[in-house]
């Protein structure tokens, strides 16, 4: 069977129908018991939605979570959840659960075109192995690639990490988490040199000043929100300013809402340094002490294919390059950004402006500014996380209680996963990079492998290239989210592994970059999956996976909070946790299938190994026995991984892992963790954690265990210990509307729904609160097309088109001039409208931005 | 009696099975069609009508009222909208030129009901019946005429079987089954043609309309009557067969002139000699145009069994 | 002979005609009492039905409602059903919905109401948001989650009229101490009855359920009124305000009347964002002065 796009498409769209048919209101009594508590065995676990890191209670009988609550002794949450979080049991027993590999097969062999039939792992692993080993061979290290999740779990990121960099010896790995926070990574590492936020929730209740910019914490992180609403409501004085490019719920609690055009956030924020340095309300002494001015390369582009005139017309497209300037210099350059020309190209009135700025120029009030992907998904999306600290850093309203920019995370896990194991292209564990060759053969040493295994950014490692299994040097090896999807349209990778994400449906452009890519008949594409999603159904081999707390798992959230959790049931079938996948299939790898013999002669001892041999059972990994995972109250746990492969397979990948922070010569330091089993006592714990204590205000002399005494504040991710503040200008968008295609288009998510609606739209009520994405827009825009509210309507971009419900009285309120529209709804792919733009220095989409027309379907 | 032939026997041999049961075929189609009509839209999505017979919206432009249920509501008080009024003129001048009557055989879901009663009460062999005037449908219907403007509410269409015995198979029949299984066994066992002949206020409301209509069965051939009482047997209403019948020697014309004659054409089916057809109420001025309007004046109220 | 006999007969027969009319007219009169009084007992509308948009008081409504079935036909969405006798309660062939089921989308040209031969559905109801089908009513204020702290809001994001017919009442919660409860609140002045509220409840049995007006509706007595209301009306205050209020207290303390009551601390922070030292100012070069100047108007 060939699968056209058209094809795929409608069949997506009928799969997506099918996975609520099933669904029967009212809800068919499902294992939630109501009456007898009798026999529940109750244990903690991390939300499994977004980066708040609410915890809560499984209740387990008979093998199955029958109950739930909030844990009202977790510091987060104290007992509450939102909507997704209460009907946490549910995600776990769609009825569409797959429960055994599945390949295309025609005729009993694997076939591109073929229809999905079951198949053993072996079968499974033993296709995939053949086409990955081809593919590395073939085509170099970016001939394969996998694509992981800010909802792995720890030690899933980190075995994957392993594998990827040591074991294949590819940089190929990227986390959704690209598509969510590498600007804020990015902006971290260049103005602090470590990643993650300085403070912590606790901001919550000491700041004066709430500053939002481009979050939507009312719906995307409902717990926090609430806390926030709180002491806005109990605290005298306090004052909420909320910046969007549409009215959002956030706005119901607004003392200043401020709806601007997109993009002109940069303008803002150079508006509000303006007004501090006009009125010389900056503090001197902080500034002299810790901080250093640069300039940020402009004209950067993109992030678009290089033969984009757009690319082509670009200066410096993707420089991200910082020369050091004066004070003064600095001063000048956002000198331009006065109340007048702000207002009249942001479209804020000047007096909701000025009370913004004197907010944060008022040295008696403590602000904190919180952001996510409208800061984030952002083509200068590490420019306007910069600009956003230059603010704190010229009052030096940072790093104390209450004086917070904090970038919130959208994932569970995007922290504690992608950001700190680091499963990213560029990236080690524990912020160490590939581009540095010492970081390289730190992490050499203590994975205990040949120097020279993990392949530089450049491909050189002591000066000298890198030799490749084909013989050849290993050339440059990055290669970022979206650029993959790109390589495998070029067919320039052939081989793709998805864990724990649905990046079909999440990729920018996905019509025209992704699906072609993903059906390339050079392509062999890989989807593990709980669910049959718009990804699965686009891929050759899906594997289903154990869900959650279908295994034992960690999740760091927003606030450097580790949690972890036991596995507390059984995977339906053979579906197995992405983690036991990784390994499983490393044990199918020979390392003379994919290492030169130059690298396995200095340790001629792998030489007739499997990278599984190499990489987990090194000494370390399988350092600690499988022992029975019990509680403080005597109740026994499974886990499924450490009685496969014989040792306590996530205490070793997580007491490796801490060797990054804890190994002789260590380059980094300031990531300290906990002990293993520190975490199985704790509803999470922040780090670093020194001596067994936690730390929730990086950077400040007495909460920070690395500052020293007298030191005051020191940001010690940077040499000198000075944070940067980066000048950077306005500049415009990629594609903003012009005559045909006249509306902006912003897409996100709702509160009801997680990401692509894989797990939320089985849950019958969730499905049935919200059940269709629908596009929010201004009454006079709806208007104008004669469109009324609820009429149909066909929403296109120079890429693609969708049908979507008009929504003019809805939670979301746009201006005239934009569309918004959620993408949890399989049947409606926003992403076949937007643009593969990124970022030119953090490589992440930005999903708010690109010109679309709507018209009357 | 046992060796009575059955029922219309004589005239299928006589005419042959087709044309012995041709009105009743036709009736039935009747039936059956107008409901299909209604059922076309809910279940095949082919909306040619929409409604039920309270009120009914044919291809958009064409309404059709029932004048008792409307009669009602605006004794209840209400103003019905236009439509709801040129409904109502047009069902009026229709049965008021075919015979009021004509709903209850050629239209009511009922009939159906009431008829096959008839039928098991001949096979059964019940002859008993308790008396119950004929008369009592007027009453009753000036009782639901009454209720409305006592009351300021349609309360005879909470009960009212003939609509909702329509309306339950079009839009969803609920426990109404309940109340057509008591008319059906009341039929059979309590009172001979006890509903549609005695006591159901619409058939009642319908035959008012027909006073004057314009189609009426007529006893053409009344002299090639072999007196073979197989039209009495087969009438609903049989009390009205007799003028018309056998009143030649009284000087009453052919023509059938009661109101309560439902046109069913039964008769006309099971009459072996051809005596009777369908013909209009002036059929009698031709044989006899004096006696018959006098005589038959009285005829809606003086049908007592 | 004929004749007498006929005499006889029509005196038997008149005298069997008038008892076997006041028999009938009795049998008839009795059922017709019965039929009354029962349709007046089965006529109370079960609180879960909710009338069309536009429908007529509920007795009113059953004197016009000819029981057609048109506003069910015409209803593009298919929620309206008929009555049946003796499986909802409600007066057979009279038109209804079911909130939890089906609950009205508020058609902007309600096609439900022009469809109605009789006055029952009202044609003078042109704007939807005028309807007034029944009142949502949070009827459990310990099984709703937003009582409880929980973050749900489902009512409040799905009601078309949207900030209107439900509010979110933010409140502290007292039990965590540091997050706020979104309690939603129905305003009768605009809820519609429309019942998506209802639908949309997440809970097993929902929290939030659509009632006829008159069951959910209280009265407040008739001779009070709201003096905040009256005064906001009347946009002054209905008695003339007080003279000048003065005070004994100490240095730097001061006395808020109407609002903050005493305080204690004379600074007010949202004051001046800018250094309180002149100095700042005096020393900043003119320019940035009159800039400064024109932004602080």
């Amino acid at each position: 069977m060939k699968l056209t796009r058209r094809d795929f498409v409608k069949s997506n769209a009928i799969a997506a129908a099918a996975s609520v048919a099933g669904i029967t209101l009212p809800v068919a009594k499902t294992a939630l018991a109501a009456e007898g508590d009798d026999g529940i065995r109750w244990d903690k676990a991390a939300c499994r939605y977004c980066g708040t890191g609410c915890s809560v209670l499984m209740g387990v009988k008979d093998g199955k979570v029958v109950a739930s609550q909030g844990d009202p002794d977790a510091p987060v949450n104290k007992g509450l959840n939102c909507i997704k979080g209460y009907f946490l049991p549910k995600i776990l027993y769609g009825q569409d659960r797959l429960t055994q590999p599945l390949l295309r097969k025609t005729n009993g062999v694997f076939d591109k075109n073929g229809k999905f039939e079951p198949v053993s792992w072996e079968e499974a692993f033993k296709t995939m192995a053949e086409k990955w080993v081809a593919a590395r061979k073939a085509k170099g290290p970016k001939g394969v690639g996998m694509f992981g999740s800010g909802q792995w779990t720890v030690w899933e990121g980190y075995a994957a990490s392993k594998l990827m960099k040591a074991g294949f010896r590819t940089n190929s790995l990227e986390p959704n988490a690209r598509h969510c926070m590498a600007s804020a990574v990015a902006a971290f590492i260049r103005g602090f040199g470590i990643d993650e936020p300085m403070g912590c929730y606790d901001d919550l209740e000491h700041a004066d000043v709430f500053v939002l910019w481009g979050a939507n914490m009312a719906e995307m992180h409902p717990i926090l929100w609430s806390r926030l609403t709180d002491t806005r409501l109990t605290k005298p004085g306090c004052e909420v300013h909320v910046l969007s490019t549409y009215e959002h719920r956030c706005f119901e609690l607004a003392d200043n809402g401020m709806v601007f055009e997109p993009q002109t956030d940069l303008a803002i924020l150079n508006y509000i340094a303006n007004y501090i340095i006009q009125n010389k309300a900056y503090n001197q002494e902080f500034i002299d002490k810790h901080v250093n001015f640069t300039q940020t390369a402009t004209d950067i582009g993109y992030g678009l294919r290089a033969s984009d005139p757009r690319e082509k017309e670009a200066k410096n497209a993707g420089s991200g390059a910082l020369t050091k300037i004066s004070f003064e210099e600095y001063a000048k350059s956002v000198e331009p950004y006065t109340l007048e020309y702000t207002s009249k190209l942001s479209k804020v009135p000047q007096e909701k402006l000025l009370k913004l700025a004197k907010a944060y120029a008022d040295p008696n009030r403590k602000v904190a500014s919180y952001w996510t992907m409208g800061f984030n998904q952002h083509t200068r999306g590490v420019w306007v996380n910069g600009l956003c600290y230059n603010v704190h850093l010229l009052m030096g309203k940072i790093s104390e209680p209450g004086n917070s920019p904090f970038s919130l995370t959208g994932q569970p896990s995007a922290c504690g996963t992608a950001r700190e194991v680091g499963t990213f292209t560029h990236r080690l564990p524990a912020d160490l990079v590939v581009a540095n060759d010492g970081h390289c053969k730190y992490a050499e040493k203590v994975w205990k492998l040949p120097a020279g295994t993990i392949p530089r950014a450049n491909g050189k490692s002591d000066d000298a290239d890198q030799t490749d299994i084909s013989g050849k040097p290993m050339g440059k090896t990055l290669i970022h989210a979206v650029a993959m999807h790109r390589a495998l349209k070029d067919g320039v990778m052939n081989c793709f592994w998805v864990q724990c994400n649905n990046n079909m449906q999440a990729a920018a452009n996905m019509n025209v970059e992704s699906y072609p890519g993903w059906r390339n008949p050079d392509n062999f594409v890989t989807v593990t999956d709980p669910y049959p999603t718009v990804s699965a159904m686009a891929a050759d081999l899906v594997l289903p996976t154990a869900m959650w707390i279908e295994k034992e798992g960690a999740y760091g959230n927003a606030e450097r909070r580790t949690q972890f959790w036991r596995q507390q049931v059984t995977a339906p079938g053979e579906a197995r946790s992405d983690l036991w996948q990784i390994m499983e299939f490393s044990k199918y790898i020979n390392v003379k299938d994919v290492w030169p013999e130059d690298l396995i002669a200095k340790m001629p001892e792998y030489a007739d190994k499997t990278l599984y041999d190499v990489l987990y059972t090194n000494g370390q990994v399988d350092k600690f026995p499988a022992e029975q995972v019990t509680d403080s109250r005597g109740n026994n746990y499974d886990n499924d991984e450490s009685a496969h492969f014989g040792y306590y397979v996530q205490k070793g990948l997580f007491e490796e892992y801490r060797l990054f922070n804890t190994a002789e010569g260590k380059p980094k330091k300031g990531h300290e963790m906990a002990d293993f089993g520190d975490y199985h006592n704790a509803r999470g714990i922040r780090w670093p954690v020194v001596d067994g204590k936690e730390t929730l205000w990086r950077f400040r002399e007495g909460y920070d265990p690395h500052v020293a005494k007298g030191e005051g504040v020191k940001f010690y991710g940077k040499p000198d210990g000075r944070a940067n503040i980066i000048s950077a200008p306005y500049e415009p968008a990629a594609e903003p509307p012009d005559k045909e295609f006249d509306l902006w288009l912003c897409t996100g998510r709702v509160l009801e729904h997680w990401h692509s609606g894989s797990m939320t739209r089985r849950v019958p009520e969730l499905y049935r609160a919200v059940p269709d994405a629908v596009v929010f827009m201004h009454k006079n825009d709806a208007k104008k097309r004669r469109l009324r509210d609820g009429a149909m309507a066909k929403i296109a971009s120079r890429r693609g088109e969708i049908l979507a419900r008009v929504e003019t009285r809805g939670r979301n309120r746009p201006p005239e001039g934009l569309v918004f529209i959620p993408w949890f709804d399989a049947s409606r792919l926003v992403n076949k409208l937007t643009l593969d733009q990124t970022d030119p220095i953090s490589k992440e989409t930005d999903y708010k931005k690109c010109a679309v027309k709507i018209l009357k379907a | 009696m046992a060796t009575k032939p059955r029922l219309g026997s004589e005239a299928v041999s006589a005419k042959g099975w087709f044309k012995a049961n041709k009105w009743l075929i036709l009736r039935r189609l009747s039936q059956f069609g107008i409901l299909g009509l209604f059922l076309l839209g809910p279940l095949a999505g082919v909306w040619i009508v929409k409604g039920n017979l309270a009120y009914s919206m044919t291809l958009d432009f064409l309404p059709l009222s029932d004048p008792h249920v409307l009669l009602q509501a605006v004794l209840a008080g209400v103003q019905p909208h236009k439509e709801a009024i040129i409904g109502v003129i047009i069902v009026v001048v229709v049965y008021m030129l075919i015979g009021g009557r004509v709903f209850c055989s050629w239209v009511c879901p009922v009939n159906l009901v009431t008829d096959l009663a008839c039928c098991v009460r001949r096979m059964l062999g019940i002859r008993t019946s308790t008396q119950i005037s004929r008369s009592s449908r007027y009453w009753l219907l000036g009782v639901t005429l009454l209720l409305p403007l006592v009351t300021g509410s349609i309360v005879w269409e909470m009960f009212n079987p003939v609509s909702m015995a329509f309306r339950g198979l079009v839009f969803g029949l609920g426990m109404a089954w309940m109340i057509l299984l008591g008319i059906f066994l009341f039929d059979i066992f309590v009172s001979k043609e006890g509903w549609c002949g005695r006591l159901c206020p619409v058939g009642a409301f319908y035959s008012l309309l027909g006073l004057k209509s314009l189609v009426r069965v007529v006893a053409e051939d009344r002299e090639k009557c072999d007196d073979c009482m197989d039209c009495y047997e087969v009438c609903p209403e049989e009390q009205v067969i007799r003028p018309a019948l056998k009143g030649a020697g009284k000087g009453i014309g052919p023509v059938i002139l009661s109101s309560n004659c439902t046109n069913c054409g039964r008769c006309i089916d099971v009459c072996a000699e051809d005596v009777f057809h369908f013909g209009s109420r002036f059929a009698n001025q031709k044989t006899n145009p004096g006696s018959a309007t006098g005589k038959m004046k009285e005829s809606a109220f003086s049908d007592a069994a | 002979m004929k004749g007498s006999e006929k005499a006889k007969g029509s005196g038997v027969n008149r005298r069997q005609f008038i008892g076997n009319m006041l028999k009938t007219a009795c049998g008839v009169g009795l059922m017709g009492m019965g039929l009354g009084m029962y349709s007046k007992q089965a006529s109370s509308l079960p609180a879960m039905a909710i009338r069309p948009p536009g429908a007529l008081p509920e007795e009113e409504f059953l004197g016009a409602c000819i029981r057609c079935g048109m506003c069910v036909r015409d209803c593009p969405y298919g929620i309206l059903k008929l009555g049946q006798l003796g499986s909802d309660d409600v007066v057979p062939g009279t038109p209804y919905f079911t909130a939890r089921t089906g609950p009205c989308e508020m058609c902007v040209d309600i096609p439900c109401v022009p469809a109605c031969p009789t006055n029952a559905l009202d044609h003078g109801l042109t704007d939807i948001n005028a309807a007034r089908m029944g009142l949502a009513v949070l009827v459990d204020q310990e099984t709703c989650i937003a009582f409880l702290g929980l973050r749900c809001e489902v009512c409040f994001n799905i009601c078309p009229i949207r900030g209107d017919a439900i509010s979110l009442n933010y409140r502290h919660n007292t039990r965590s101490g540091k997050h706020a409860l979104f309690i939603p609140v129905v305003h009768s002045e605009a809820c519609t009855g429309c019942g998506l509220c209802e639908k949309a409840c997440i809970l097993e049995e929902a929290a939030i359920k659509v009632f006829p007006t008159h069951l959910a509706k209280g009265e407040l007595g008739r001779h009070y009124r709201l003096g905040w209301k009256e005064k906001q009306k009347a946009g002054e205050a209905l008695v003339a305000p007080d003279a000048e209020h003065r005070y004994n207290l100490p240095e730097g303390v001061q006395y808020d009347l109407q609002g903050r009551g005493l305080i204690m601390d004379g600074t007010d922070s949202q004051q001046e964002p800018v250094s309180s030292n002149p100095l700042d100012v005096l020393n900043n070069n003119p320019l940035d002065t009159l800039n400064q100047g024109l932004e602080n108007q």
